[in-house]
């Protein structure tokens, strides 16, 4: 009875769409941020398969006036393709000063750039939850994350007293000022990631394919943001170059190995 | 314009085998602190070649820079705190595969106070790894773990017997431990497949067999963890179904939730509870319908839509895990909460119900508190009716000492009281609906299990999809409401006696127990309803005949009807009593006794002073008589007894009476 079988992938898609509809309901103000990366692009995906097409919230792009040129064309693109309400944020008073990675380190840039832009968005549309696409594997500090993850007014993350969360119960109420993140894709993998993009045949930026004998594992900020050496150019042989790799995902965004617990210290102040 | 250059989506029709189709199994690692299951798991990844290049030397570097000896467990351990405190704080989650299967290691912190993190950890694993430290043998979390590993369902438990180095790779000491344990999660009805001796530290039969441990020549621990199943047998209960939400798309109303337990098709007949409305499902909807092959005008060929293989069978029937929706043939109520099910296999309903709880927050769970209930998709206001027993979950000992309160990290025998009707299972025929947590101001507070409920045929009344009777509502059904039966207590006794503070404090201990309640006495019913009465014979008579009707009444509605009037003559008592049975409400005389000395001695009101001075006539004890009752339900002496003696004297006769409106029948 193979229609009685479900696959790993289906039941990845299963609980992310379980997810996204507990937020939806739980939460009147919701946003998405959005990367136009892969993950991001599957959190899209997801979201039109939950509430049958539409994406019925903003997504919003935290632009560093720092992004590759070919990412724009794909936001561009995936708005009008996926109907998408976007919003876009630069913290244009943090480049007024003169914050850049011309000048600056990338770890105060990406607080500046990033965790700074999306704090004034919140303060300026008071949304009560944001759903991102962050997922265990990525990062340790990841791994200790929630379905449903609380941040308070000053957007930390208390990782020391987290709430309990079992038996799909989750925490579905913030505090005035305080947000919760809802994160789909916390038990997704790098490779699940893949394998479900090519099973959907889910629309992503070109960047991450090899060309030249270069490819773009994960997507940030151009100057910071390095390739890797792959002659990668399908979703098969990606999925066979991980499988075979022992670097991290993240190896190639300079932010994270400024110092040591570089990520800890930036996801504890409010980046995702 | 800008269009496909920067969009890429694979050409290929995937005719590669699907890795993807290989089940994971999810393995919470539990025990007590210090015994070493990050440990076991840093060398379960190191075994396996899953940890990322450099890892080890990342960690050897930090460990030197710090003056640490390094240690397997730092490879989890990964926060700053952490490393520096040396315990595990929250959940981490690792992938890792064997040549059988891939796997997700869940490591589960053991501080009594990380409980919840635990909780949140082993809840959702497939099964679990408990260590054990040789040199420390079973404490009390090797215990309490597997407690709550019991009760969050999970039945696949590998005993890892850790530390064996510091044991001497002793048989006698492994046996030991093996025997004391396995007696234990006996009686939790949790079967240990294996006991393995091991040392996580020099990785003796953890990938491979131990030289040094010749004398155990069975599984070693990844080879145990090949030997579990994933456990998936959610299919095969019966249908439950739990809406999420009802969206209204496209002119559409698309009913969204998941499958919790069985299976869904279309043209299945369901019966939404509680409201037992039945519909037939017209379609499972699905976005995309079909799957665009290419981008439209892509890479110069046409667009093609070519229907999905591995899933169109979704279109007709879905299972438990799937997250789904689906449209009905005949429009009927739904909101989210609701529960589908098939017409022979109906849920229960009911508003009350036994459980078992772990309450895992600081502030304690208190009888007679209001907390918000959720189960699956439900959320409703539930009290605490009772704490029936208290288990010690490290020894299994019960206490059934009448506690008010359960502290943190116990696990209590529970009844509760729900104020509108909740669809559940017993946790033992289905577990998904067979489970709740309690909520406090938005926090997750405790989690339970439901025991005992009885499932009743609701195939009578098939013709009509109504179960709810449309007669009149009757006096038991609001007491399966409320959890107590409307009555009036008739307290009655000198002036002075301490009716009304009786009353007073009565109707505040019931009205904590979340009973309806309420205090009739002189001054809300002189001024008003009695206005016109004075304190002669024929007007008492009168006030207490108007009294005893609104009691009734109210009884009647569902309330505790507490009446505090000196009713000095057993007649009108009597026609009290008559004038209640008329109504099927329960009459309970209280007899507020004490001695005319100590009253007029207490005289709060100073009205013997004024009626010994003439000042009021026929003042009861004074110029008229008291007709004290020759058989009443309970007798306080106010003389002898405090007014708490005097509240516990009422309560221990009353609450069962209250109680007892048949809520088990």
């Amino acid at each position: 009875m193979t229609e009685l079988t479900r696959t790993h992938l289906d039941t990845l898609e299963n609980q992310s769409l379980f997810i996204f509809r507990e937020a939806y309901h739980a939460f009147k103000n919701i946003a998405m941020p959005w990367s136009m990366g892969k993950d991001s692009s599957l959190l899209i995906w997801l979201a039109r398969k939950a509430f049958f097409g539409r994406v019925p919230f903003p997504v919003l792009h935290i632009d560093t006036t720092y992004e590759f040129p070919e990412m724009l064309e794909f936001r561009e693109w995936a708005t009008t393709y996926h109907n998408l309400n976007l919003i876009v944020k630069i913290n244009r008073e943090a480049r007024a000063r003169g914050i850049g990675y011309e000048t600056h380190d990338p770890v105060t840039v990406t607080h500046e750039l990033k965790t700074v832009a999306l704090q004034q968005a919140l303060a300026e549309y008071k949304w009560d939850a944001l759903i991102t696409g962050i997922r265990r594997d990525e990062d340790p500090t990841r791994a200790k994350e929630r379905y449903f993850s609380p941040r308070n007014a000053q957007f930390e993350w208390d990782y020391k007293d987290q709430p309990p969360e079992f038996w799909s119960q989750f925490v579905t109420t913030a505090a005035k000022g305080e947000h919760v993140r809802v994160q789909p894709l916390l038990d997704w993998t790098e490779v699940d990631v893949w394998l479900y993009i090519q099973r959907e045949n889910i629309p992503i930026p070109k960047m991450y394919f090899a060309r030249n004998g270069k490819r773009f594992r994960s997507l940030g900020c151009s100057p910071i943001t390095h390739p890797i050496e792959s002659n990668a150019s399908t979703i098969d042989e990606i999925i066979a170059e991980l499988e075979a790799t022992k670097t991290t995902e993240r190896a190639g965004r300079a932010q994270d190995h400024y110092e040591r617990n570089a990520m800890q210290k930036l996801r504890a102040k409010g980046f995702l | 314009m800008i269009t496909k250059e920067n969009v890429q989506r694979s050409t290929s029709n995937a005719q590669r085998p699907t890795p993807d189709i290989e089940p994971k199994l999810r393995v919470v690692f539990v025990g007590h602190v210090d015994h070493g299951k990050s440990t076991l798991i840093g060398r379960i990844l190191h075994d396996t070649g899953s940890l990322p290049e450099g890892k080890i030397e990342e960690i050897k570097k930090a460990c030197a820079a710090e003056g640490m000896e390094f240690e397997f467990a730092f490879l989890l351990d990964a926060l700053l705190e952490e490393q520096k405190q040396n315990v595990t704080i929250d959940t981490t989650e690792i992938p890792f595969r064997t040549a059988r299967r891939r796997y997700a290691i869940i490591d589960a912190p053991g501080h009594n106070e990380f409980l919840k993190n635990m909780i949140t950890g082993a809840s959702r694993a497939d099964a679990a790894i408990l260590v054990i430290g040789a040199d420390e043998g079973v404490r009390e979390q090797s215990r309490r773990h597997a407690y709550l590993l019991s009760m969050l369902g999970i039945k696949q438990v590998v005993v890892v017997v850790n530390k064996m180095d510091l044991a001497d790779y002793s048989e006698t000491r492994f046996r030991e431990i093996e025997q004391d344990y396995r007696k234990f999660l006996q009686q939790l009805g949790l079967n240990a497949l294996t006991f393995i001796p091991a040392s996580a530290k020099q990785g003796e039969n953890v990938a491979r067999a131990s030289m040094k441990m010749k004398w155990y020549c069975a599984a070693s621990a990844l080879e145990a963890l090949d030997l579990l199943e994933t456990q998936k047998r959610d299919v095969d209960l019966p249908l439950r179904f739990c809406v999420q939400d009802v969206y209204r798309f496209d002119g559409r109303r698309i009913i969204a939730g998941r499958i919790e337990t069985g299976t869904l098709r279309m043209g299945d007949e369901l019966i939404f509870s509680p409201a037992n409305k039945s519909s037939v499902v017209a379609t499972i909807e699905r976005w995309p319908h079909v799957i665009l092959s290419e981008v439209e005008g892509s890479s110069g060929t046409s667009s093609t839509a070519t229907q999905r293989d591995s899933s169109t069978s979704l279109g007709i029937i879905a299972i438990a895990g799937d997250s789904i929706g689906i449209t009905l043939s005949e429009q009927i109520f739904v909101e989210r909460g609701y529960v589908a099910s098939h017409q022979n296999e109906t849920p229960i309903e009911t508003n009350r119900f036994h459980a078992d709880l772990f309450w895992i927050t600081r502030e304690p769970l208190r009888v007679g508190h209001f907390y918000d209930l959720r189960l699956a998709t439900q959320q409703v206001k539930c009290q605490i009716v009772s704490i029936e027993q208290v288990i010690n979950s490290a020894t299994l000992e019960t206490k059934s000492d009448q506690r008010e309160r359960l502290e943190r990290n116990e696990i209590g025998k529970l009844t509760i009281q729900t104020r509108s009707p909740l669809v559940i299972d017993n946790y033992d025929r289905v577990p998904n609906l067979g489970r709740f947590v309690i909520v406090d101001d938005g926090k997750i507070c405790g989690g339970g299990t439901i025991f005992g409920g009885v499932y009743t045929d609701r195939t009578v009344a098939k013709s009509k999809n109504i179960f709810w009777t449309e007669e009149k509502i009757t006096a038991r059904e609001r007491a399966l409401r409320t959890g107590h039966r409307g009555a009036v207590i008739w307290l009655t006794g000198l002036s002075g006696a301490g009716k009304s503070t009786i009353a007073q404090s009565l109707e505040r201990d019931l009205f904590h127990r979340g009973m309806h309640t309420y205090v009739l006495d002189g001054d809300n019913i002189r001024h008003g309803l009695t206005s016109n009465l004075g304190f002669s014979p024929d007007d008492r008579m009168e006030n207490i005949r108007r009294v005893s009707e609104v009691a009734k009444l109210m009884a009647d509605a569902g309330t505790v009807v507490i009446t505090a009037f000196i009713s000095p003559y057993r007649m009108d008592r009597r026609r009290a009593r008559e004038i209640a049975l008329e109504g099927n409400a329960e009459f309970i005389e209280v007899f507020v006794d004490a001695p005319l000395e100590v009253c007029e001695a207490r005289d709060p009101k100073n009205l013997y002073k004024k009626a010994r001075a003439g000042e009021i006539r026929e003042f009861t004890g004074i110029d008229a008589p008291y007709e004290a009752p020759d058989d009443p339900e309970i007798v306080v002496h106010t003389d002898k007894q405090t007014v708490d003696e005097s509240l516990a004297t009422i309560l221990e006769q009353l609450l069962p009476r209250l109680r007892d409106y048949g809520a088990d029948d």
